[in-house]
């Protein structure tokens, strides 16, 4: 089963059997659909939290944010358990199958959840399927895909993803301009796009098994996988700029303190960067193949430096605030699916999953750090000199993480002839 | 791929899929149907709460304004009812705010323009209920009050990103503003001072502004999961802590106790409202049991009153409860279908 995106045009004159290795296959384009389904669904509610917290059971403040921490680290503790049992089974469809679907049943508990404790409860349950579905759905979308192909395959994944992200909030006001005040219909229609998403798992997408033929992996096999020399330099890559990567929360307040235009239109800074991020995961993705991984991953780094040094202006105008958007959204084309393209190829097949969420794992708490961190200066110092301050250390960061990751990937798929995703046809 | 699948072929597993689609789609289709049925059905037959033309005479008189929620054409518009007869027909204004304050002189009105991108306006509103400006707002509404005499407007909003462990979590903003438009600050900048030190904690959030006078006002704080009642001086910009739990203070028109919310060890956001005396320290519980995520209002020196959202499937409804402030008695149903409260005397 496979589809076939179309090349640019340039393409065009490539030999067939060049051709056919660039086609991604049909089980990504699934998986890209359930993720859009889901993000749908989640996106949806997400945009109107807001709305219904104020309108129907008011807000509350205190200590969601401490609460909010704990959430972190119980996800990426999940995250990695996902990544082991789905590697463990041999099976990781159903493990994503699972996360899926406690994410899917969390949009029908809000239908009577009513006060502030309920609705913390339903969105943890969300964000527990979100770690628990991550890493095997990527070691899915690793096992369905020719190796050389991988920064493509995880590229349309993330851009099928990120077009849910933009459709669902669109959906959302769309409901609520034709049935004023139902916030249940949202909640419901939210479940339905959830349920399609986990029919679409469920059903079509094959039960690959991420190491045909081979041993189950036991947990110590599974750790000196991650902990071994092949993932070794890349995790300490991925660590080191994990820690210099604000959220992009902070660089959008930085931007809508400079003018008021950016004050008032702040959830669409949101947005457009999911739109360079959607245009560009494809691009990258393709360019990662073809230049390595590690290479498009440090580059992507680079244009994060840019986005911290035009945060850190004074004012640079609009031009100047979608400029920043743009490196934003660079930024997560050319790290998020293209982490996970270069560490599904370093780890073996059978602890495939693991290892995904392992780096997964580093970069979100490495990120979390750098947030606290990055948090604290901006209190002591101001905003812009505690930018500045990571900027500097990144454009450090960025070379030290170069030389780490110097020719980890270099695109030779003929180097690992045991390395054929299974379940795939040659 | 069949082998893999488990014993659905192929076929089968498309036709279960669409089922699967028919169902949910169909199913969350004829919900929305069947809620905007019920909406528009609600709309036409109700014809609202009895309405009142007089606007004028209501304006002359002691009254409640209020966000009138009753379904039908009024839903969302500002109301109004004279205190001698809360249950009565109300008088409806053409101006439609999600919260509303008001003063005998000015009301300030915060509504959201819905579409893809929500955005807010604060707006202050002269006696004929016109616009008189807009003024700056960033973020979610959440919280209004004008000072006695009308010079001073407070707002709360929620704003994205201002935790710095979190970004993308909320936080809040308390404004302080003339009603001429002009911004006297963030309150949040203010020094707090609890139990004779200095609070510096980056995660200190400050809201729902109670105003004494031109100068005075209390409000709550919070910092490291703990919340305060705390006194404010507009010209010293500090606030000093009077006693610890208590959100949302609400002055008597007395000027001797303070009404608010108070958490105790009820689960995460659930409040009891209490009432504290300003003088003694003392506490008081109220009355009412079920739960109020509001900042309320004095009806007079003697009841408070609140906004309660009706259970039931019209989650969009709310209605005005009173509670004696001596917490004896039992709260009493004062204006149906309403929603924010605010007495002109």
């Amino acid at each position: 089963m496979y589809v076939t995106l179309r090349d640019r045009p340039d393409d065009a004159g490539t030999s067939r059997a060049r051709s056919a290795v660039r086609h991604v296959s049909g089980t990504v384009v699934l998986l890209g659909t359930v993720s859009l389904l889901t993000d749908v669904s989640s996106e949806m509610v997400a945009s109107v939290l807001p709305l219904y917290l104020t309108a129907v059971v008011g807000l509350s403040p205190v200590a969601y944010g401490f609460l909010d921490g704990i959430y972190q680290g119980v996800s990426a503790l999940v995250r990695i358990a996902g990544g082991y049992v789905g590697d463990r089974g041999q099976r990781p469809k159903w493990v994503a199958v699972t996360g899926y679907a406690a994410s899917a049943l969390s949009r029908l508990a809000m239908l009577p959840a009513a006060g502030f404790a309920a609705i913390t409860a339903v969105v943890t349950a969300d964000r527990l399927g979100k770690g628990l579905r991550t890493a095997p759905r990527d070691a899915l979308i690793a096992a369905a895909s020719q190796p050389d192909v991988l920064g493509r395959a995880f590229g349309v994944h993330r851009a099928l993803d990120t077009l849910g992200a933009a459709i669902g909030p669109l959906v959302a006001f769309a409901l609520l301009a034709a049935v004023p005040g139902s916030y249940d219909s949202i909640f419901v229609v939210s479940f339905a796009f959830a349920i399609a998403g986990v029919a679409v798992l469920a059903l079509l997408v094959p039960d690959l098994p991420t190491a045909a033929g081979a041993a189950r992996a036991t947990l110590r096999e599974v750790f000196s996988e991650i902990a071994g020399r092949g993932l070794r330099r890349p995790l300490l890559a991925a660590a080191l700029l994990g820690l210099l990567t604000i959220g992009d929360g902070f660089l959008y307040l930085l931007l809508q303190a400079r003018d008021d235009v950016t004050a008032r239109y702040f959830p669409l800074l949101y947005v457009g960067t999911n739109i360079a991020y959607l245009t560009l995961a494809v691009p990258l993705g393709l360019l990662a193949d073809r230049v390595g991984r590690g290479r498009v991953l440090v580059a992507g780094h680079l244009a994060l430096l840019g986005a911290y040094l035009l945060a850190a202006l004074p004012s640079s105008g609009l031009g100047g605030t979608l400029a920043v958007l743009l490196l934003v959204g660079t930024f997560y084309a050319a790290t998020d699916g293209v982490l996970a393209a270069l560490v599904s190829r370093l780890v073996a097949a059978r602890a495939r999953g693991s290892g995904i969420a392992a780096a997964q794992t580093t970069v979100a708490l490495a990120r979390f750090a750098a947030s606290v961190l990055f948090g604290l200066l901006w209190s002591i110092q101001g905003p812009r000199p505690a930018l500045l301050l990571f900027a500097a250390l990144l454009a450090v960061a960025v070379p030290i993480a170069a030389w780490l990751l110097h020719g980890i990937d270099r695109p030779t798929p003929a180097t690992l002839p045991g390395a054929r995703p299974s379940g795939v046809p040659a | 791929m069949s082998g893999r699948m488990g014993g659905l072929g192929p076929r089968a597993r498309l036709t279960a899929l669409a089922v699967v689609l028919l169902v949910a789609f169909l199913g969350a289709g004829g919900y929305v149907w069947q809620a905007r049925q019920d909406l528009t059905a609600a709309r036409t037959s109700a014809t609202g709460a009895p309405t009142r033309d007089d606007l004028a005479v209501v304006r002359d008189v002691p009254h409640l304004v209020f966000r009138n929620t009753a379904l039908g054409a009024d839903y969302g518009r500002v109301a109004m009812v004279p205190l001698s007869a809360p249950a009565g027909p109300r008088a409806v204004t053409d101006a439609a705010c999600e919260r509303v304050y008001a003063t005998r002189d000015e009301a300030i009105c915060l509504s959201a323009d819905r579409g893809l991108l929500t955005t807010y306006r604060a707006r202050l509103l002269g006696p004929d209920w016109s616009v008189r400006r807009d003024l700056p707002l960033v973020g979610t509404p959440s919280r209004a009050r004008l000072s006695p005499n009308g010079s001073l407007v407070a707002m709360t909003t929620f704003v994205f990103g201002d935790s710095y462990a979190n970004p993308g979590q909320f936080s809040t903003r308390t404004v302080i503003s003339r009603t001429t438009g002009a911004v006297i600050g963030d309150v949040e900048q203010f020094q707090l001072v609890v139990k004779g030190a200095v609070v510096t904690a980056v995660d200190r959030n400050l809201w729902g502004v109670t105003f004494a006078d031109d100068d005075r006002f209390y409000a709550t704080a919070a910092s490291g999961g703990k919340t305060w009642l705390v006194e404010g001086s507009l010209t010293a910009r500090r606030m000093t802590a009077l006693r610890e739990d208590a959100e949302c203070p609400s002055l008597s028109p007395d000027r001797t106790r303070i009404a608010f919310k108070k958490h105790g060890d009820l689960p995460p956001g659930r409040w009891r409202l209490a009432v504290y005396d300003l003088a003694t320290g003392a506490e008081t519980l109220l009355a009412e049991t079920r739960s109020v995520d509001d900042q309320v209002e004095w009806l007079d020196d003697t009841r408070i009153i609140y906004a309660l959202p009706r259970g039931g499937a019209g989650t969009a409804t709310s209605d005005i409860w009173s509670s004696p402030a001596d917490g004896r008695g039992a709260p009493e149903l004062l204006v149906s279908d309403a929603w924010s409260p605010a007495v002109v005397r």
